[in-house]
């Protein structure tokens, strides 16, 4: 049988391993970003390149939005944003992802 | 406002090693877990060493629901091309009785809860610490959305980021330069084919680290741990590398790169994945520890920094096993003056001083500053494997004698000014 399916040959989209965790989605966001603070002050976005679960992009407007929704709960973004532009805490209690088999 | 004597922040096992000591001893204790159970939250490579362990809670290691215990340990070595894997198998990893074993947090730490709640012990899920009540210095309690619970001792086992004691101005936010981003799939294989892939008898597991080209030249590498029927292969890259980068290079697409190589790609051909998880790592050994207790509070496992890379070993979850049975024999003892503050408490501080926790800290106090070094991670796993290539490779035309290969790649990419000083740093390990 070949991988392709299955993506353990590594051709699997972020989007596809973050399907295979199971979310409990709140209505509100947890993560927050000072777009102020992004425009004037951040030059290199590092919040696009560190999260491992590739929930940061630029927008048409060129400003960075997080898709919070798959946030894996690491912390990452929040430690490398010297600029302090992300409201981050973590999900409340009975929200966010929730591990089986880590 | 409630009261219980004792609260315990955060269902890790930092938090659930300190609820069971206290719990054990019939102190009331309550235990607030963010998740939906203890261990949904939590991740790990992930390996625990409870060779550590024989003192704190053995009663409860013979049962515990582990994955493999660890009796190969692999080592590979990346370039461009080319591996060279290191395998080690010594009775004595398992033998009179294993020094680690793959875990599942979902599974070990759920299992721990259990045994919290058994011996009387309140664990409560589903609810987010908020913030810590203070008064003055001393800290009184906590608060959960609309609810504030008061304790005679707070245990602040909240993991990693250590969003609520930083809040209460307990210690710092953790810094990039400081910390690594680990993150791994677990993927499903059958235990027979497991075990035919990593050369074990039934059972057994085995622990594999990859170094070199596999993080691109940055801090950290690959791992890849056996559970029952499922691997863990996954990346740690220090975050303070992945933010240097000059290119667009994304961190998940290091893991990506590791699955598509055609040495790697039979190891875990057929797998499924079934999960994708990530976690930040404290890797800046004990400069970075803060101040471990306080006025009615005591700080444990990874939200005190209490964990140790050092470069083939890594651990974490042991320190963090000890530091909460240290943090509960340290609430006990106080507990029989009734008084909770700084001093009182602080036979937490000289426990861990003598225990492995802070003597392990303190021995490789160098690391961190040699993990900065980043021909570990580019010249020597390229300088090791070219030189072993070349001496198992017949070109076309004449070969060279053995030693004279040996000896040219050694001069070249050995006997230089640059690696007699990291052999020098090196000796600080």
């Amino acid at each position: 049988m070949s991988d392709g399916g299955t993506g353990s040959d590594g051709r699997m989209s972020i989007a596809a391993k973050l399907g295979l965790n199971v979310f409990k989605l709140d209505k509100e966001p947890h993560i927050v970003i000072d777009h102020e603070i992004c425009r004037a002050v951040c030059t290199k976005k590092v919040c696009v390149t560190v999260c491992p679960a590739d929930l940061y992009e630029l927008n048409d407007e060129g400003d960075v939005v997080v898709n919070w929704e798959g946030c894996l709960e690491c912390g990452t973004c929040l430690i490398c944003c010297d600029e302090r532009a992300l409201t981050w805490h973590y999900p409340r209690g009975q929200f966010g992802v929730q591990h089986r088999m880590s | 406002m409630e009261r219980v004597e004792c609260i315990v922040v955060g269902g890790g096992l930092a938090g659930l090693a300190a609820a069971y000591g206290l719990a054990s001893e019939g102190v009331e204790v309550m235990l607030l877990e963010r998740g939906d159970y203890p261990g949904s939250k939590n991740v790990t490579g992930g390996r625990l060493y409870t060779s550590a362990l024989q003192e704190v809670y053995p009663e409860l290691w013979e049962e515990a629901p582990f994955e493999r215990p660890v009796m190969r340990e692999l080592i590979t070595l990346m370039a461009e091309g080319r591996q060279v894997t290191l395998e080690i198998a010594a009775d004595s990893f398992t033998v009179p009785k294993p020094q680690s074993y793959t875990v599942i947090r979902a599974k070990l730490d759920r299992w721990l809860a259990d045994k919290v709640t058994e011996k009387g012990g309140m664990v409560v899920t589903n609810i987010l610490v908020d913030t810590l009540i203070k008064e003055g210095d001393k800290v009184i309690g906590i608060r959960a959305g609309e609810d504030e619970i008061g304790a005679d001792v707070t245990i602040i086992a909240e993991g990693v980021l250590g969003l609520v004691s930083e809040a209460a101005g307990l210690r710092d936010k953790p810094a990039a330069a400081s910390h690594a981003l680990g993150y791994k799939e677990v993927i499903e294989l059958p235990a027979g084919v497991i075990e035919d892939r990593w050369h074990l008898n039934s059972g057994e597991g085995a622990a594999q680290l990859f170094m070199g080209s596999v993080t691109m030249g940055m801090m950290g590498g690959g791992f890849l741990y056996t559970n029952k029927e499922s691997v863990a292969l996954g990346i740690v890259v220090g975050m303070d590398w992945m933010r240097r980068r000059p290119d667009d290079l994304e961190s998940w697409q290091l893991l990506d790169g590791l699955k598509q190589l055609p040495q790697i790609r039979p190891l875990i051909a057929g797998g499924t994945v079934a999960e994708y998880s990530a976690h930040a790592i404290a890797e800046g050994g004990i400069a970075k520890v803060p101040k471990l207790l306080g006025d009615g509070y005591l700080m444990t496992g990874d939200a005190a920094g209490l964990s140790l890379n050092a470069l083939v070993t890594v651990r974490g979850m042991d320190f963090a096993i000890a530091s909460g049975y240290y943090a509960a024999r340290a609430v006990l003892e106080a507990r029989k003056t009734g008084d909770f503050s700084a001093a009182s408490l602080s036979c937490y501080q000289t426990c861990l001083d003598h225990s492995f926790v802070l003597q392990d800290l303190r021995t490789a106090q160098a690391v961190p500053h040699v993990m900065e070094n980043p021909r570990l991670f580019d010249h020597y796993p390229d300088a090791v494997t070219r030189l072993l290539e070349q001496v198992f490779t017949i070109g076309p035309g004449p070969t060279k004698r053995l030693m004279s290969t040996v000896f040219r790649g050694v001069r070249r990419d050995f006997l230089n000014v640059a690696t007699l000083k990291d052999a020098n740093q090196f000796r600080k390990l």
